[in-house]
């Protein structure tokens, strides 16, 4: 078993691993942006009323449990065997807890004193959120911004079953056809994709929160 | 849609689908079996390391890189890169696919059952090794009769992680030839046939949920903290 490396130097010049990574890279921007948002309007309500957090964690919790391809099945009979709903409604799902999570905890753990003190100065409660608590707990949101991320590029390799494109071709025509550099190639290009996201997010961070910078010292 | 739900429920009245080697026992048999194989490897190569690494309190850095490489690499792939190379090995005993889907579920589990194991054992308030140490307990009772027993949740929800993560992943073998109750799913895409999809994700979802739940009381039991967290509620 040996690399194929005049199969990796025609599919790159014929432009389908290019296309694989975009279709890829599209799958998770989709559904980690979807998520973020959906896991912030439940956050927001969350923190509004604090009881909804034990069911909203509850039913999250149990479509996270749900395995990836069970989840695809059970859309197929509302969307159709090969749609991007099919994918996208399953891979939103599982960013939901690792999201909503850290965006409740990131909130609440901004110190008391902090939003005291904003009040104190004047501050409308709108004020405060956006101001104060939001950009002090974007470390924690970001972070699980980055695992829902690096889980969803993962994922994404499986939604080739429900004929959507990306790396997990390679990996599903590599298994088919016995054919190594198909797979591997598809994989370490997931892999990849992942570090690149999660890296990428690091520095957002850094560039969001130059308050935690300066602090750290030199 | 109750069109959709009553054929499901007429391929589980249909005695067709209960015997046989594609049949419904068959296959859970094949996929539960692999399962257990691959935990109790991983469990045998992750649980000794991660228990003696706690105890000395070293290894931290090791820790998290497990954890972020074994999230970054999908293991679908993982499958796909192994299965070509095992092929020389699909002479012996076992079906087509299966060293390959052992390999990589063997990979799969070892993460979260290190982490937890790890984690937990080292995790043991310092203040209880050092009143067993002042008790004059070898080393070796420390870790046995104070840091074990008091990890003993922890590693359970390893193994419960990593437990759930396979029964659901396992399902991917059914594409390299092994049956499993991924066969459903992978025919059932094949053939266009939603019903039989449904059918195996219904499968695998019920296994994921017994099995976490199931893992999930063990889990209980074996605190030995239970009965006196119970005393104070």
């Amino acid at each position: 078993m040996t690399i194929d490396w005049d199969w990796i130097r025609r599919n790159l010049l014929e432009g389908s691993i290019w296309q694989a990574t975009q279709e890829h890279l599209m799958h998770t921007v989709i559904a980690v942006g979807v998520g973020l948002i959906v896991s912030f309007a439940l956050s927001l309500a969350v923190l509004r009323w604090p009881r909804t957090y034990a069911p909203i964690t509850w039913v999250t919790g149990i479509l996270y449990t749900i395995p990836s391809i069970a989840l695809f099945t059970f859309l197929v009979p509302i969307f159709g065997l090969t749609s991007i709903f099919t994918a996208q409604v399953a891979l939103v799902s599982y960013t939901l807890l690792i999201l909503i999570r850290n965006i409740v905890a990131g909130i609440r753990g901004v110190p008391d004193h902090v939003v005291e003190a904003s009040r104190g100065m004047g501050m409308t409660e709108r004020r405060i959120f956006l101001d104060v608590q939001l950009p002090l707990a974007l470390p924690a949101i970001i972070a699980g911004v980055r695992v829902a991320a690096v889980t969803t590029v993962g994922l994404v390799t499986l939604t080739v079953i429900v004929g959507q494109g990306g790396y997990g071709l390679f990996i599903l025509r590599g298994i088919g056809r016995r054919f190594l550099t198909e797979a591997l190639v598809g994989t370490l290009l997931a892999v990849l994709m992942a570090i690149v996201i999660d890296r990428g997010l690091v520095l957002l961070e850094r560039l969001a929160t130059p308050w935690a910078q300066r602090r750290r010292p030199a | 849609m109750i069109d959709f739900l009553r054929e499901v429920g007429a391929w589980f009245a249909d005695p067709a689908n209960w015997t046989g080697n594609r049949g419904l026992p068959g296959l859970l048999s094949a996929h539960v079996g692999l399962t257990l194989a691959s935990l109790a490897v991983s469990a045998v190569l992750a649980l000794p390391a991660a228990v003696y690494l706690g105890h000395k309190r070293r290894g931290g850095a090791l820790v998290v890189s497990v954890v972020n490489i074994g999230r970054a690499v999908p293991t679908f792939g993982v499958m796909g890169v192994i299965f070509p190379l095992t092929l020389a090995f699909s002479a012996t005993a076992r079906p087509l696919g299966y060293w390959a889907t052992f390999v990589a579920m063997v990979l799969l589990a070892m993460p979260p059952m290190f982490v937890n194991a790890y984690t937990g054992v080292r995790d043991v308030d310092p203040a209880l090794v050092e009143a067993a140490r002042g008790m004059g307990m070898t080393d070796r009772q420390v870790l046995t009769d104070v840091e074990l027993p008091l990890a003993l949740p922890l590693v359970m929800a390893g193994i419960r992680t990593a437990a759930v993560a396979v029964v659901a992943t396992v399902t991917l073998s059914a594409w390299l030839g092994y049956g499993s109750l991924g066969t459903y799913v992978f025919v059932g895409f094949a053939q266009r046939d939603q019903v039989l999809v449904f059918v195996g994700g219904l499968a695998v979802a019920v296994l994921a949920v017994i099995t976490e739940l199931g893992l999930g009381g063990l889990e209980r039991l074996v605190d030995p903290l239970r009965a006196i967290r119970r005393r104070r509620r």
